[in-house]
């Protein structure tokens, strides 16, 4: 049991009708850390989680947690887990108290502990003033919280969040960041799914970038920053004439390859104010002019445009 | 405030503490679908309106043109309409499991250390209750547009108790139906025509002596028409008990074959 990782998980296979969301994948998770699970939708992420905090099961392979099999046990695992996702899964005709409280029995709180740690979680929450309204009146934000604090009822060891900031705003975002942090430096083993990599960059130690079901690179984010170049810089030419030239005069530059549509432009560069600026005075010397030009931290599609097609245009900087 | 240390829930040991814990899962989830309803009045409302329009319709409209030898039309109707109320009832267990599967309450639920039946049961139970609601309430009803008990409060309660088991019976029926499909418009559109085939081709509301012979074999030996023949004749008198133990094996022989099927359902449901 010792050795076991939080979460490991060997050659999973899960198959809907003709769809492969699973397709052997493998991961583990350290104890006490967090594994960012990163993917665009249908990658798997969600399968993933499902099967693990047993929802679903596995076609093949093995899933286990603290050192527990899913499918063997999946009491003992359910006693272990708690899970908040996208769908914010409480119930909106309770209160926000009334759910947590009704999660408390569930996991088998005596009924006092049930009481005072639904008290606890809405006051760590920021959720006492609400907590005797119906959660469907609560917003986006509000109610990923109280999902979040459904899952924490029973002070589970690991905790899967699936999605737990999708569709919502900057400010619900960081203050649902700020919780992840606050549950991983009490010990907490987080198992986070995302689309966002600045999400995954913030609060995961390791991530590992899934497509199709399949595993298609793990590491810590300089790991794989460093595949991809830390920055993308994207320029707007006046027309699609003007691209193809300019195209031309920065892979001469020596910026690397550089991909992009139309009129469009786009190149990777590991330091990007130092790389704009050798790009800006290639073109200026040659009389192109960039109609806008900008920089920024990679996006998923960077890192699976880099990850999933290797050995073309941008996937790998010199 | 640490969320670290053991799980504060511990595995329950013995068969004996299982069942304790089923039984408290089920009565958690009762209370929270008993809250659910009281909040959500609408639904009750739509569950008594369309009883009663029936009742209206057929004292008014069509009973002047049904002819039942031996009865007031109004005594062998509400029998009928009391089983007609609790299996459209059991339409809504159905509806509601079918609700929190597509909010993704149900996954919430199925990732905790909970029974596997509590959900099922929860649901099942709360619509118990509102069956009893409902009845009473059309039993009042009934009273109001002329119908009158024949025998005497003891028999009258037995029928009651005869029609509830039966409608709990039913819920399961549609507590599978309701897990089979993924969301709750469609758990109405493939519960209707069933609860409508067996509501009306059978003697809730007209004898089936008058239906094509074809149809009479099915007609006279299905559940609802076994129910409504115990309650008629425990509220109206004659020979009760043979239609009672019918309803009642109907009763157990529903929830020996839909119980295991939906629990089967429930823990098989895999939503992508």
């Amino acid at each position: 049991m010792s050795e076991a990782g939080a979460v490991e998980v060997r050659a999973l296979v899960k198959t809907f009708g003709t769809v492969r969301a699973l397709d052997g994948v493998d991961f583990r998770v350290e104890r006490g850390t967090v594994l960012g699970l990163l993917g665009p939708n249908g990658a798997g992420k969600t399968t993933a989680v499902h099967v693990l905090a047993t929802i679903i099961t596995p076609d093949a392979g093995e899933a286990r947690v603290l050192g527990v099999d899913v499918v063997g046990d999946p009491d003992a695992v359910r006693r272990s887990i708690g899970l908040a996702g996208q769908y914010a899964a409480v119930d909106g005709t309770l209160t926000g108290r009334e759910n947590l409280r009704l999660v408390g029995r569930l996991t088998h709180l005596p009924r006092r502990a049930a009481v005072a740690r639904a008290d606890e979680l809405l006051e760590r929450f920021g959720l006492t003033d609400a907590a005797d309204r119906m959660a469907r009146t609560y917003s986006g934000g509000m109610r990923r919280r109280l999902d979040l604090a459904a899952a924490l009822v029973h002070r589970p060891p690991v905790v899967f969040l699936d999605e737990p900031t999708t569709g919502l705003d900057p400010s619900s975002r960081n203050d649902l960041w700020d919780t992840v942090r606050d549950l991983v430096r009490d010990g907490t083993t987080v198992l986070l799914t995302t689309q966002y990599l600045e999400e995954a960059d913030q609060l995961a130690d390791r991530i590992v970038v899934i497509d199709h079901g399949r595993v298609v690179a793990e590491g810590t984010q300089a790991e794989l920053k460093s595949r991809i170049g830390t920055t993308v810089i994207e320029l707007r030419m006046a027309d699609v004439a003007c691209a193809g030239g300019a195209r031309e005069v920065l892979e001469a530059a020596g910026l690397g390859p550089v991909t992009g549509e139309g009129d469009a432009l786009r190149l990777s560069a590991p330091d990007g104010g130092r790389a704009l600026l050798q790009a800006m005075r290639a073109l200026d010397a040659r009389g192109l002019e960039p109609a806008s030009a900008a920089v920024h931290e990679p996006s998923l599609d960077d890192v699976f445009l880099a990850l999933t097609t290797p050995g073309e245009p941008g996937a790998v900087p010199a | 405030m640490t969320t670290l240390g053991p799980p504060d829930s511990s595995a329950p040991r013995g068969a004996a503490s299982r069942v304790a814990w089923a039984f408290r899962d089920g009565m958690a989830m009762t209370g929270r679908n008993l809250i659910t309803l009281r909040r959500t009045p609408q639904l009750l409302v739509f569950a008594t309106i369309q009883p009663l329009l029936f009742v209206l319709m057929f004292r008014y409209v069509f009973g002047g043109s049904i002819q039942v030898p031996g009865f007031d039309y109004v005594n062998y109707l509400m029998p009928g309409i009391f089983a007609q109320v609790v299996a459209f009832g059991a339409v809504q267990t159905g509806v509601g499991l079918a609700e929190d599967q597509r909010t993704g309450f149900i996954q919430r639920l199925r990732s905790l250390p909970m029974s596997r039946s509590a959900v099922l049961a929860g649901r099942t139970t709360a619509d118990l209750a509102r069956n009893l609601f409902v009845v009473a309430l059309m039993v009042g009803v009934g009273f109001a547009v002329g119908f009158s008990v024949q025998t005497n409060a003891a028999k009258f309660g037995l029928a009651l108790v005869v029609l509830l088991a039966f409608g709990f019976a039913f819920s399961w029926v549609f507590a599978f139906i309701g897990l089979s499909v993924p969301n709750a418009e469609s758990a109405q559109a493939a519960s209707f025509p069933i609860i409508l085939v067996m509501v009306f081709v059978s003697s809730a509301f007209v004898l089936t002596e008058n239906m094509p012979s074809w149809l009479q074999p099915f007609a006279e030996h299905q559940p609802v028409t076994a129910t409504v023949g115990a309650v008629r004749a425990l509220s109206q008198g004659g020979p009760w008990v043979a239609d009672t133990l019918a309803s009642l094996a109907w009763t157990a022989a529903i929830l020996a074959v839909f119980v295991p099927l939906a629990v089967w359902r429930y823990r098989r449901s895999q939503t992508g």
